[in-house]
């Protein structure tokens, strides 16, 4: 009699099981539009000639050894991570009251942040706290919620399936009714998976809003310089918010613009009021990673670190997710227009004014 | 909470007086509230470490093995397999969410051995984790969800300082075992017996594979039978962590024998394992966690509860390490050498432990050390108090945990006259 008799099947990770399906497909012009990894124009995966170059030169520098990473991470990875995310001249940053926590990609960073959040943002313990994540989101925001213990995890508005586009108005309206002090998981840019985004002059709106009802912004920043090119362009919203004197946390990845997927690279960007609460806050963040992982992994780290802390090679990464952001720009641009050569009814506006990696068609099921 | 909503008027007062000014800006803060932490007490130890000026200074806190320089080891087998693999121009797609299919694979093995009759029946799984640390907390995650008998977790007396905040986290609640004897500085059988004996049914029950942390006093086999025995007649559930297979006595089928005569006696075990310390692999962090279970069946669903643990910490794991550490393990020319250099290591520790004895006894100092040489692996669990680590740490720079633990890797031919000499101005 086992223990475990009673463990029950769970169902796969909708987004991997259709990578294993079409694997198993024998169609020969099948294609895989599922899981979010840059391809070339040969369908093939890409690594970045800036990391190829960066891992030579590792691998070449024998002063280099594998032991541990401080809990929170490599130094100059956190730092220079915060500051791709809000600039380099951030008078946040200048006034020191900016910190990074090195995290197991976006998704490691946003799990820190909620285990976090449950227990010391309003008081110690959260696990009632609303935590608002968009109308659809990325599958994984509920459970990295769920598993960090809030219970109370509620939609927002956000994509308007009737004109495709963002639904504004349900949006600043569910700001506007939602509790003080809730927590709003926002997508920095190139929203997974509808690729709509609010304009400059709508994230204002939503600022305001969240300011005047107190509201946490927890911004998930996953495709900085993949979306429309320009690393500025794509933290537009994170740092108008900073601006706004927010304090905020930012849960990036480097998986898509570095193109380092399974190295797991991520960096939790804290922005507080000023040094003190954040000295307290990344020690708090010290005893949850240690928990965790103990300390994060170093080898895509310190590729990420060396790139962005190098000048010519920071200049060639920007070029590498250029050419990136360019060819899925130029695929939008080409599906659009191959759908209308076509013929295909009803209108396709939405492939090309949608950004990022991901299109929200307006497929049905069928 | 009154303040939060006034902060105006602290504010306005704030400017009045530089005090209030502190508290205005602490309450119009989201983390006014957050207390600062303590430092980590082992990790805590190494930044302590850093900040000392004075040339002698030791580190003997973290279990980072050194070699006889004091210089962190990059086996070569590493560097080697390093080198392989950036020949194969890889890509960088995503792993499984359950690891690198190789090394998990090979992990299981080196664990249970060529012949296991569970690996060749299909009926265990064994997930890539975050190191030993990621293991154990998915361990723990898992059993919260899907352990059907008590909550209750008996950690040996003492334990990893880890493993109470790990289990802690993933929602276990913790006992304990009697483990070691300060008295003798060595195995307490008796007492571990007795108290096995009384734990309820079902509990969990985690024992170090080899290498006690942090004691370094190890079970002899036919101690490990009869707790093996007893623990079947509870019917508790064994969490085995073998963090340091290999680095104990040298050998990786000698350090492993516990964990596989617990399940060739029967016992379904779940098991944490680390690279960090075998294959110097501390930062790249790999690690393995397996499941022994009734049937290939019952295995399958287990993964796939196991993967809806793990997506959302971390969706899947680092490939680097793992890629490391699976050339290694199927490349015969590399596993050789790396069981000559694991074997290496484990016996600059032991020479070490001999140096510091025989240091002592040239010191003159009049106690009993043979627990120093008895105990196995990296750690030394000295029996110093607390008072004399202190001394040790502020009169001599030596550093260590405040249980009297150290790092025998931290110990050089070089330095281990002045450890002597600095253990013996305390003791004497």
């Amino acid at each position: 009699m086992s223990l475990f008799s009673d463990v029950p099947q769970a169902p796969p990770v909708a987004v991997f099981k259709l990578t294993a399906d079409f694997r198993e497909d024998s169609h020969p012009q099948k294609v895989n539009l599922g899981v979010g990894a840059y391809r070339t124009d040969d369908c093939q995966p890409w690594v970045l000639p800036v990391v190829k170059k960066v891992e030579r030169l590792l691998v070449e520098d024998d002063s280099l050894n594998h032991e541990y990473l401080p809990i929170l991470g490599l130094p100059e990875f956190r730092s220079a991570g915060s500051k791709v995310a809000l600039g380099d001249d951030n008078p946040a940053i200048n006034e020191n009251r900016v910190g990074g926590v090195q995290a197991l990609g976006g998704t490691g960073a946003l799990r820190i942040g909620a285990d976090f959040l449950r227990r010391w943002y309003n008081g110690v313990n959260n696990t009632a706290t609303p935590v608002y994540v968009s109308a659809p989101t990325w599958e994984n925001h509920n459970g990295v919620f769920t598993d960090a213990g809030f219970k109370d995890i509620r939609p927002y508005h956000y994509w308007d399936a009737a004109k495709r586009g963002l639904d504004l108005t349900g949006l600043l309206d569910d700001l506007e009714k939602a509790p003080e002090h809730s927590i709003f998981i926002l997508h920095a840019c190139a929203h997974n998976p509808t690729g709509t985004d609010p304009t400059q002059e709508e994230w204002k709106t939503i600022s305001e809003i969240m300011k005047r009802r107190k509201l946490f912004p927890f911004f998930d920043s996953a495709y900085q310089g993949f979306a429309s090119g320009s690393l500025e362009k794509d933290a537009w919203a994170i740092r108008f918010f900073v601006s706004e004197g927010f304090e905020l946390f930012v849960a990036q990845s480097f998986s898509k613009n570095f193109g380092l997927y399974n190295e797991r690279v991520g960096n939790l960007t804290v922005v507080s009021k000023d040094t003190e609460n954040l000295t307290r806050v990344l020690s708090q963040m010290e005893k949850i990673v240690r928990t965790t992982w103990s300390n994060p992994p170093s080898q895509g780290a310190r590729i990420v670190s060396k790139t962005l802390n190098t000048p010519e090679l920071f200049a060639e990464w920007k070029d590498n997710v250029k050419t990136m952001a360019d060819r899925v720009l130029l695929m939008r641009d080409q599906l659009k227009n191959k759908l209308l050569a076509l013929g295909t009814p009803g209108t396709w506006d939405h492939i090309t004014q949608q950004i990022g990696m991901f299109s929200f068609t307006g497929l049905n099921r069928e | 909470m009154a303040l939060l909503k006034s902060n105006k008027v602290i504010h306005c007062l704030g400017n009045i007086s530089p005090a209030l000014g502190a508290l205005s800006s602490r309450n119009s803060s989201w983390w006014g509230g957050v207390q600062m932490g303590p430092p980590d007490p082992i990790l805590g130890v190494t930044e302590a470490f850093k900040r000392d000026t004075n040339p002698k200074k030791m580190n003997l806190g973290v279990g980072a093995y050194r070699d006889d320089q004091g210089k962190p080891f990059v086996l070569s087998c590493v560097r080697k397999a390093e080198a392989l693999i950036a020949a194969k121009q890889l890509d960088k797609e995503y792993l499984p969410i359950g690891g690198l299919g190789e090394f998990t694979k090979a992990c299981a093995q080196l664990a249970l051995g060529p012949d296991s009759e569970v690996l060749k029946s299909g009926r265990s799984i064994t997930v890539q984790t975050i190191s030993g640390t990621g293991s154990l907390r998915i361990g723990g995650n898992y059993l919260a969800r899907f352990h059907a008998g008590p909550h209750d977790v008996y950690l040996p007396k003492p334990s990893w300082g880890n493993h109470t905040p790990i289990f802690r986290d993933a929602g276990m609640q913790l006992k304990a075992y009697r483990y070691y004897d300060p008295s003798t500085c060595g195995f307490d059988f008796k007492g571990a017996l007795d108290d096995i004996t009384k734990i309820p049914e079902k509990s969990v029950i985690v024992l170090h594979a080899c290498a006690h942390n942090p004691t370094g006093v190890d079970p002899r086999p036919e101690q490990w039978k009869e707790i093996a025995d007893i623990v079947k007649k509870r019917n508790l559930l064994v969490f085995f962590d073998m963090a340091y297979q290999g680095f104990a006595s040298g050998d990786i089928d000698r350090d492993a024998w516990a964990v596989r005569h617990f399940i060739e006696t029967g016992h379904n075990i779940v098991l944490s394992q680390s690279f960090a310390k075998n294959m110097g692999l501390y930062g790249e962090r790999v690690g393995g966690f397996t499941v022994v279970c009734s049937d290939a069946e019952e295995a399958k669903r287990v993964e796939s509860q196991l993967k809806i643990l793990i997506r959302p910490i971390y969706s899947n794991p680092p490939l680097n390490g793992a890629r490391i550490a699976s050339t290694i393990l199927s490349t015969p020319e590399l596993r050789s050498i790396w069981l000559e250099e694991v074997h290496g290591m484990a016996n600059r520790i032991i020479k070490m432990r001999e140096q510091l004895v025989a240091g002592l006894k040239q010191q003159g100092s009049s106690h009993n050390w043979q627990h120093v040489i008895d105990q196995i692996g990296m750690f030394c669990f000295t029996g110093l108090k607390p008072e004399q680590v202190e001394r040790l740490t502020k009169e001599f720079s030596v550093y260590m945990t405040k249980d009297g633990r150290i790092s025998m890797a931290g110990v050089t031919s070089g330095n281990v006259g002045y450890l002597a000499e600095a253990i013996h101005a305390v003791t004497k």
